[in-house]
């Protein structure tokens, strides 16, 4: 099957820093796709990389393409306007906004947006419509930034660390939600929580300072634990931790310096 | 009794003039992140504009309906003015902070010289309705009607900016664009459509604020934008940057502390006494009085 993303040769210099370096790797058309490594190898500068949200200090080179179409240097409201969903990292809901506002802002002019389908894996948004975003629980600001992205058709989702800081009970609620979404679009997950990386994910791509140093199934990376231990920095008894069904707030990758 | 409400007042006219002029300069600066010196270019625009209509343009005139007519004209000039520099100047250099500083500066001294040498350096009388220039008893106080009209124009253009940002689309792109503009573009929106129209907004905001001010102060000069632009940098500091609320808030203060400080202390105390208040609330609460909100 054709990739939905094809990432070639991928280098961000952001203010001298040379974060990525030529990093290559395809996404599946269908499932998760995560995005492993420490903190600091480039796994948010590559999401944002493909969403054209590079600062404008950065200087970005390679390919990046979406079946046919290229994607560098578009603006990024025509990317998502062309489909592609993206959920940051620490959610961004607009504080000041209400939950309804929030949702509304995302509505794009000329399609109907899917409130059913929204409230159906959400149903705490429709109940809280009126109460500011800045007043909800991390939880619900993470399912606020999903049911933003899924109020529209899109043909590929970048979600960045959609569990961080949540807690265990959340974090199971929101790796459903994400299994459920995958069943109809596929995923480029950024993702520190092995257990959800257990659940969820299908194919794995791992950085290491700045370039690719591993694709492949996911569980099987999981199974090789000193691969793991080697590339993402976790304990072997951490990577060997069960499925994220029963205890879904599993090992994190090691973290270090953030970008 | 009566001269402290006539303070009071005439406080408030001068506050509703530097809202006028700050509310477009803070939104401006909340959505887009443009210290835009060139704002009371607009302003100048506004002034001069409604002064020529008032003088040539056919319909128009210094009473009436004609002088509706004339500020109406004076506000198109300024707003026409406002996106054309933001469509030809500042959009090329959005993320360019110190360009864009360059360029705000520099566009608007090259205003103040346009208009001079076009009108002179001389104030010009302002053709205003008779009825402006009357007082109104209010509590044994003689209110210029001048001032009142500044005031209830204020009023009006608070609300119809705060109706905007509540009630339509775009207004809703403007404030969650003042919150996380990055976010707003990653929703599909295209955020330099609203850019514009802030621009467009504190445009037409500032040459009402011009038109205006000729009828307050009698007057019309070139360096009038420059010098009201001042403290209304100052309203907008303190107001919170992107917050109209926080910029009303702020231009009641300011505008009342230099009219009671003026009058009761040292005639220019009052301007110090704000430059000090300014002082205090960047030590204190930096984010001003509203914070980095657009509505409230």
């Amino acid at each position: 099957m054709e990739p939905v993303l094809s990432v070639e040769e991928l280098s961000v210099r952001i203010s001298g820093l040379h974060i990525l370096q030529g990093v290559s790797f395809t996404v599946a058309p269908t499932g998760v796709t995560v995005l492993l490594g420490r903190n600091g190898v480039g796994k948010t500068t590559t999401l944002r990389a493909i969403v054209g949200l590079t600062p404008p200090a950065g200087e970005v080179r390679g390919t990046i393409r979406m079946g046919a179409q290229s994607l560098l240097a578009r603006p990024t409201h025509r990317l998502v306007r062309g489909g592609l969903g993206y959920v940051p990292e620490d959610r961004c809901v607009f504080a000041g906004l209400t939950v309804a506002e929030n949702l509304r802002l995302a509505e794009r002019r000329g399609t109907t947006p899917a409130y059913d389908k929204v409230f159906a894996l959400f149903p705490e948004l429709d109940r809280r419509g009126r109460q500011r975003a800045g007043s909800l629980s991390g939880g619900q600001q993470q399912m606020l930034a999903i049911g933003r992205v899924l109020l529209n058709d899109n043909r590929l989702l970048l979600v960045d660390e959609p569990t961080k800081g949540l807690a265990p009970k959340v974090v199971t609620e929101v790796a459903e939600v994400l299994e459920r979404v995958a069943e109809s679009v596929p995923v480029l997950l950024v993702e520190q929580n092995l257990a959800v990386v257990r659940r969820l994910a299908r194919d794995a791509v791992v950085l290491a300072a700045g370039k690719v140093a591993w694709t492949g199934d996911a569980r099987e990376l999981l199974l090789e634990t000193a691969l793991t231990k080697s590339l993402l920095g976790v304990g072997s008894a951490e990577v060997a931790a069960p499925s994220a069904r029963s205890e879904p707030a599993g090992p994190a990758v090691a973290r270090e310096d953030q970008h | 009794m009566g001269t402290v409400i006539l303070l009071a007042l005439t406080g408030l006219g001068l506050a509703a003039l530097y809202f006028l002029v700050a509310s477009g300069l803070s939104l401006v600066f909340g959505l887009a992140d443009v210290l835009n010196f060139a704002h009371g270019l607009f302003l100048g625009v506004g002034a001069y504009g409604t002064w020529w209509a008032a003088g040539n343009l056919p319909g128009a005139g210094p009473d009436g309906f004609g002088f509706v007519f004339a500020v109406a004209f004076g506000v198109a000039a300024g707003t026409l003015v406002a996106i054309l520099v933001e469509l030809v100047l500042i959009r090329p250099l959005y993320s360019r902070t110190i360009e864009q500083v360059l360029v705000t500066v520099g566009l608007s001294l090259a205003g103040v010289a346009l208009l001079q040498a076009t009108w002179g350096a001389d104030a010009r009388p302002f053709p205003r309705p008779d009825w402006t220039r009357q007082v109104t008893g209010i509590f044994g106080a003689q209110v210029p009607n001048g001032g009142l009209l500044l005031i209830i124009a204020a009023v009006l253009v608070l609300g119809a900016i705060l109706a905007f940002l509540r009630w339509t689309r775009y207004g809703l792109v403007i404030r969650a664009g003042v919150e996380n503009r990055e976010m707003v573009t990653a929703l599909g929106i295209d955020v330099r459509k609203a850019f514009t129209l802030v621009f467009a907004i504190g445009g037409a905001a500032a040459a009402l604020a011009g038109a205006l001010g000729g009828v307050y102060f009698g007057t019309v000069s070139p360096g009038q934008g420059g010098s009201l632009l001042i403290f209304a940098f100052i309203v907008v500091v303190i107001g919170g940057m992107g917050s109209v609320v926080g910029s009303a808030y702020a231009a009641v203060v300011v505008g009342l502390v230099q009219q009671f400080v003026n009058y009761y202390g040292t005639s220019g105390l009052g301007d110090i006494c704000v430059v000090g208040l300014l002082a205090v609330v960047l030590l204190l609460r930096p984010q001003g009085i509203a914070g980095k909100v657009a509505t409230a």
